[in-house]
């Protein structure tokens, strides 16, 4: 009497080898190494990153797996990389298997919007339909919602939007992404959209040190070099340019170092053209960009109270 | 009778999950599919009507899946066929097309006999379902 059934081994899973399987530390490290800084986004992403492997851990023991849900709503100031990580986004959730398509459609209002009574529905339709298997971006996505014309077809769009985004969670997945305050009336004029993203992440700005990097690795994606005074000239240019308004971090810096190139071919051609046809340029010439080129900006010439717009 | 137009229509209908596959199968192609569905499921009706236009530039199947449950939805008692357009210079034809949705009851076909000159006959064929007018077939 005392031979009882023996149960056998209850089933077990491994997260860690669930998560060397998915390539997923390759991922991370990439997104780490590529971006600067965006700290709580790198975070949201790892924790991302975590629940899909235990979702699948979990199937693998035929526990109750639903697909959480995985919209997102991108908020932060101009510049702040909301776009770039939109880009990696798709391919993230694709390496986690969570869509089956690496592909993201990239839309703004006029995608969705028609112009006429009937003309929004099939064109929504026929952008979701695209989008599907991956990742649907709409980028401003406010401008969707204009309050002040009631006739406006964009309250169209975004209803069939919202079916889709919850009757089709497992085809689709919608990132919005526009300015802080703008994305806040959006949503209050929309609590159904609101309620059905699930994760809002917020772009920081950049710091001083931060935006230097980014100036480092957009040179050296252009294959350009910043010679030590030139770095010296971009972080005091930085310094002075975060005290300016219409300050787009990122955007900023790429916009002061296509001038500075600008001003680095000017440079090199008139030292051509004084040498004569005789002179040769060293790659080395032609990749360097010195402090000159840079604290040739206005910024460093004007006093504070002069101008608006800094160039 | 069973209608048998079309790619697989000699197989039992495709599943939905089926259907998914060849439909990914399309889009790999580089294919357009598109949707059509007829009461008239005579031969030589080759044109059947247009669910919404051919749907260009997908890279996954569930925008077409949902089109298919969106034109059952509509017209349970049609057929409803998936089509596949390859743009290719030289097919700039239909590819594929298969049978994705039927009638429950398929009354199939009336030979008609015509006596023409003397003794000689002409036959045709009549559905059964064209007796009625087009909208209450099936």
């Amino acid at each position: 009497m005392n031979a009882q059934p023996i149960d056998p081994p209850a089933p077990t899973t491994s997260l860690a080898r669930l998560y060397a399987e998915s390539g997923m530390a390759e991922v991370l490290a990439q997104l780490d190494a590529e971006l600067v800084g965006l700290a709580p986004v790198k975070t949201r992403i790892g924790e991302i990153a975590s629940l899909l492997i235990v979702e699948k851990a979990r199937r693998n023991l035929g526990l109750t797996a639903g697909a959480p849900s995985l919209h997102m709503c991108f908020t932060g100031n101009p510049g702040t990389g909301k776009t770039t990580v939109a880009l990696r986004m798709a391919e993230i959730l694709h390496r986690l298997g969570y869509i089956r398509k690496n592909h993201l459609v990239s839309v703004t209002r006029d995608d969705l919007v028609g112009q006429y009574i009937g003309h929004t529905a099939p064109k929504t339709k026929d952008v979701l339909k695209r989008a599907m298997g991956g990742v649907l971006f709409i980028d401003e996505a406010y401008y969707l919602y204009r309050p002040e014309n009631e006739r406006d077809y964009g309250q169209e769009a975004i209803e069939i939007l919202l079916q889709i985004m919850e009757n089709q969670r497992e085809d689709l997945v919608v990132i919005l992404a526009g300015y802080r305050t703008r994305m806040d009336t959006f949503f209050q004029s929309n609590p159904g959209m609101a309620s059905r993203i699930a994760h809002h992440i917020d772009f920081p700005d950049y710091g001083a040190d931060e935006l230097l990097a980014i100036a480092e690795r957009m040179t050296a994606r252009l294959d350009y070099r910043l010679d030590a005074g030139a770095r010296e000239a971009l972080r005091e240019y930085i310094a002075l340019r975060l005290a300016r308004p219409h300050f787009a971090n990122a955007r900023s810096i790429r916009n002061a170092l296509d001038r500075a190139r600008l001003r680095q071919a000017g440079r090199l051609f008139q030292a051509a053209l004084a040498a004569g046809v005789d002179a040769e340029l060293s790659a080395e010439q032609l990749t360097t960009i010195d402090a000159a080129d840079i604290r040739a900006s206005r910024l460093f010439n004007e006093r504070p109270a002069e101008a608006e717009s800094a160039h | 009778m069973r209608i048998t137009q079309g790619t697989f229509s000699f197989l039992p209908d495709l599943t939905d999950e089926q259907i998914r596959a060849q439909v990914e199968y399309i889009l790999q192609q580089g294919w357009a599919p598109s949707i059509e569905f007829t009461d008239d499921p005579h031969p030589r009706n080759t044109y059947w009507e247009l669910w919404g236009l051919p749907m260009f530039d997908l890279k996954d199947a569930a925008g077409v899946l949902m089109e298919v449950r969106a034109c059952r939805a509509q017209y349970p008692d049609h057929y409803i066929k998936v089509n596949a357009f390859d743009s290719t210079h030289g097919f700039e034809t239909l590819r594929l097309s298969f049978i994705v949705n039927r009638p429950a009851n398929e009354n199939g076909f009336r030979l008609i006999r015509q006596e023409i000159d003397g003794r000689a006959l002409r036959y045709t064929l009549q559905s059964y379902a064209s007796d009625r007018p087009s909208g209450s077939r099936y």
